[in-house]
């Protein structure tokens, strides 16, 4: 291995300080889509080279870095950006998140609640809420600085005469401090409220689409939806198999030819630690049992 | 009962292994060497450099072999060994006019000064499998002759000269660098000629053919087309001159389309430009096509809503590193996202088939 001829987080010093200007600026602007001279790293784009850029930015050797995608820590991917680090930057790391000061997430946000030691670094694939309604980059930017977010709010009311509720479960666009529309990256929309009101700092990077953007602490986040058609943060009806939790957002797991299914925490560090203090769903076996 | 998925790193390091014995192939088979690959598959090393953004041939042949041969999983090697270079400084620009040529072309007059080189071409082959080439492969050595010392002038600049061509104004400026700077749209020449050079040549060529096909046509004739070695010189500021640091081998087309005026401009020709390292001929013809289908607004014509006219449409996705990444990002595990749209599509299915139930009623 030959780690040592890289610099401390793989970046080199000049690149990381011209991301952290990228992030001071995306949280003195909440929710405005920064621009950043993204670098090609050595995983593919649309892998969360974004994340990891701001991971590295961000990161001190001092830190305990924890790595989740679609919840679960044990995910291929997670596990490869898990090693980047421990490879580059010989951080900590863990699967805890109470004890993670940065933490990098695809697709969720942890069910235990952060705090305002932690960082929450989210990997986005197309940071532009408007990009499906409008494909031009430049008129998009245009929108966002008229506030003219009448097309996504057509989108919406058209969702509602068409299905009868708005038709979108995942990446659920929300508005920011009550200014610009954001995309939330691919998360399912159960997990939506937390990210308003959050102690923690929560940082998007996109590095495909070469945009940082962030919320500072307790920053207001609101899902769009109608006075009549409220914002509805849903999840499978159904306790967690294994671990009996009914507040958590749930994966359905096929588990035999027949098509018989159960339901167990997508987060599962968050099932794990409700298991350990005894906890126990309809599937699930009793810890010192196993 | 189920037990949660775990063992993902164990998994990830045997799938390596065996990517890497898969690499090597049969054992009894001798191994590719670095000379082999440099040598005998240039072009594809060349194809590699020049969309990896960065010339080396050693490095490039290294890409394609750890790479099994997968020119784009290898330019993605070479981009991300390129990032983690220092910068040195710029080099001056090259002088293409005094470019050492192995071949130069002209379509668009019978002969200049410099001549007509056709230079190692497969233009005229007739495309038959050489079997002999599975057999011994031995060559037989090509006739020689006496280098030309002769100087190739640019063919444009004879146009020029009877100001029958646009004028192309010279500048000092310093261009953009898209690998430093996020790109920022609308975009100057110079940074769409950058991402062209480095863009995917499928995807540029594909660009390219749809102007010949009517989706923004320009009628394009190769006014000259030129391969060879070219000096890069860098002023050193030490010494207060520039010196020549080393000679890179790059491909230049320069078309000639007819333009029959617009609001703004005469009646004249105009130029596309392409400029690729390496020998690689069909990405520098196909860059100056798409550069000049993209200099309607510049040359006042008509934007007629063609996909080669689109700079964003362009730009945004000639880059076949951020398009593979993001097409074959979709292996990854979706299924938080996927369940939230079983869920939604159940409950739209149920409140489908209750309202066909009233209506039933």
């Amino acid at each position: 291995m030959t780690d040592q001829a890289y610099n401390f987080a793989y970046l080199d010093e000049q690149t990381k300080r011209m991301i952290r200007r990228a992030i001071l600026k995306g949280v003195a602007i909440p929710g405005y889509q920064v621009p950043f001279a993204s670098r090609e790293m050595p995983m593919p784009y649309g892998w969360g080279t974004g994340g990891v850029q701001v991971s590295a930015a961000t990161l001190t050797p001092e830190d305990t870095f924890k790595v989740i995608d679609q919840g679960a820590d044990d995910t291929t991917n997670a596990v490869s950006i898990r090693k980047f680090f421990e490879r580059t930057a010989g951080v900590a790391t863990t699967e805890e998140t109470a004890r993670a000061t940065v933490i990098q997430t695809r697709h969720r946000i942890p069910e235990e609640p952060l705090t305002e030691e932690q960082v929450l670094v989210y990997q986005v694939p197309i940071p532009e809420p408007l990009r499906f309604l409008e494909p031009s980059e430049i008129e998009t930017r245009k929108m966002h600085a008229l506030e003219e977010y009448g097309l996504m709010h057509v989108k919406l009311y058209e969702d509602i005469a068409r299905h009868g509720q708005i038709a979108t479960s995942y990446a659920y666009p929300v508005k920011v401090e009550g200014r610009y529309v954001m995309d939330p990256s691919p998360i399912p929309k159960f997990d939506n409220p937390k990210m308003s009101d959050n102690p923690a700092i929560q940082l998007f990077g996109a590095g495909r689409e070469q945009r940082i953007y962030a919320l500072p602490p307790y920053t207001q986040v609101v899902s769009l939806d109608f006075e009549d058609h409220p914002f509805d943060p849903s999840k499978a009806d159904a306790p967690c198999d294994l671990c009996g939790a009914e507040d958590s957002y749930l994966d359905e797991v096929i588990i035999d030819d027949a098509g018989g299914r159960m339901f167990v925490c997508s987060d599962t560090d968050y099932c794990r630690a409700r298991r350990a203090s005894g906890h126990v769903g309809a599937k699930g076996v009793a810890e010192d049992a196993a | 009962m189920y037990v949660a998925v775990k063992g993902g790193e164990r998994a990830i390091e045997n799938a390596h292994a065996w990517l890497a014995e898969e690499r090597r192939g049969d054992p009894s088979v001798a191994e590719l060497t670095l000379d082999q690959i440099r040598e005998q598959l240039k072009l594809a090393v060349n194809r590699v450099m020049a969309e990896g953004s960065l010339f080396d041939p050693d490095l490039a042949a290294l890409a394609i072999k750890q790479a099994r041969g997968d020119l784009i999983e290898a330019i993605f090697l070479i981009r991300a060994y390129r990032t983690t270079l220092p910068r040195f400084g710029m080099s001056l620009p090259v002088d293409t006019g005094a470019m050492a040529c192995i071949r130069r072309i002209s379509a668009t007059f019978k002969d200049a000064p410099g001549g007509q080189v056709l230079g190692p071409t497969f233009d005229y082959t007739h495309r038959l499998l050489d079997f002999k080439l599975a057999a011994d492969g031995v060559v037989p050595p090509a006739a020689e002759a006496p280098p030309r010392s002769a100087p190739m002038p640019r063919v444009s600049g004879f146009l020029d000269r009877e100001g029958l061509i646009q004028d192309e104004p010279e500048s000092d400026a310093v261009p953009p660098d898209l690998t430093r700077q996020p790109m920022e749209l609308p975009g100057t020449r110079a940074l769409r000629l950058q991402a062209l050079t480095r863009g995917d040549e499928g995807f540029v060529l594909g660009m390219a053919y749809s102007t010949q096909r009517g989706y923004g046509r320009n009628h394009p004739f190769v006014g000259e087309l030129r391969i060879g070695m070219v000096a890069v010189e860098m002023d050193i500021p030490e010494l207060g001159f520039a010196i020549e640091i080393g000679e890179i081998e790059v491909t230049e087309c320069e078309t000639v389309n007819q333009f029959t005026g617009s609001k703004s401009e005469p009646p004249q020709f105009t130029r596309g430009y392409g400029l690729v390292m390496g020998q690689t001929e069909r990405k520098a013809i196909s860059m100056a096509l798409v550069d000049r289908a993209l200099r309607w607004k510049e040359l006042g014509e008509d934007n007629v809503g063609a996909p080669a006219q689109d700079e964003e449409f362009v730009l945004y996705h000639s880059d076949n590193i951020q398009a593979t990444g993001f097409l074959e990002h979709i292996k990854l595990p979706h299924y938080v996202d996927f369940q939230s749209e079983l869920e939604l599509v159940r409950k739209l299915r149920r409140e489908a088939s209750g309202a066909q139930a009233e209506a039933a009623e």
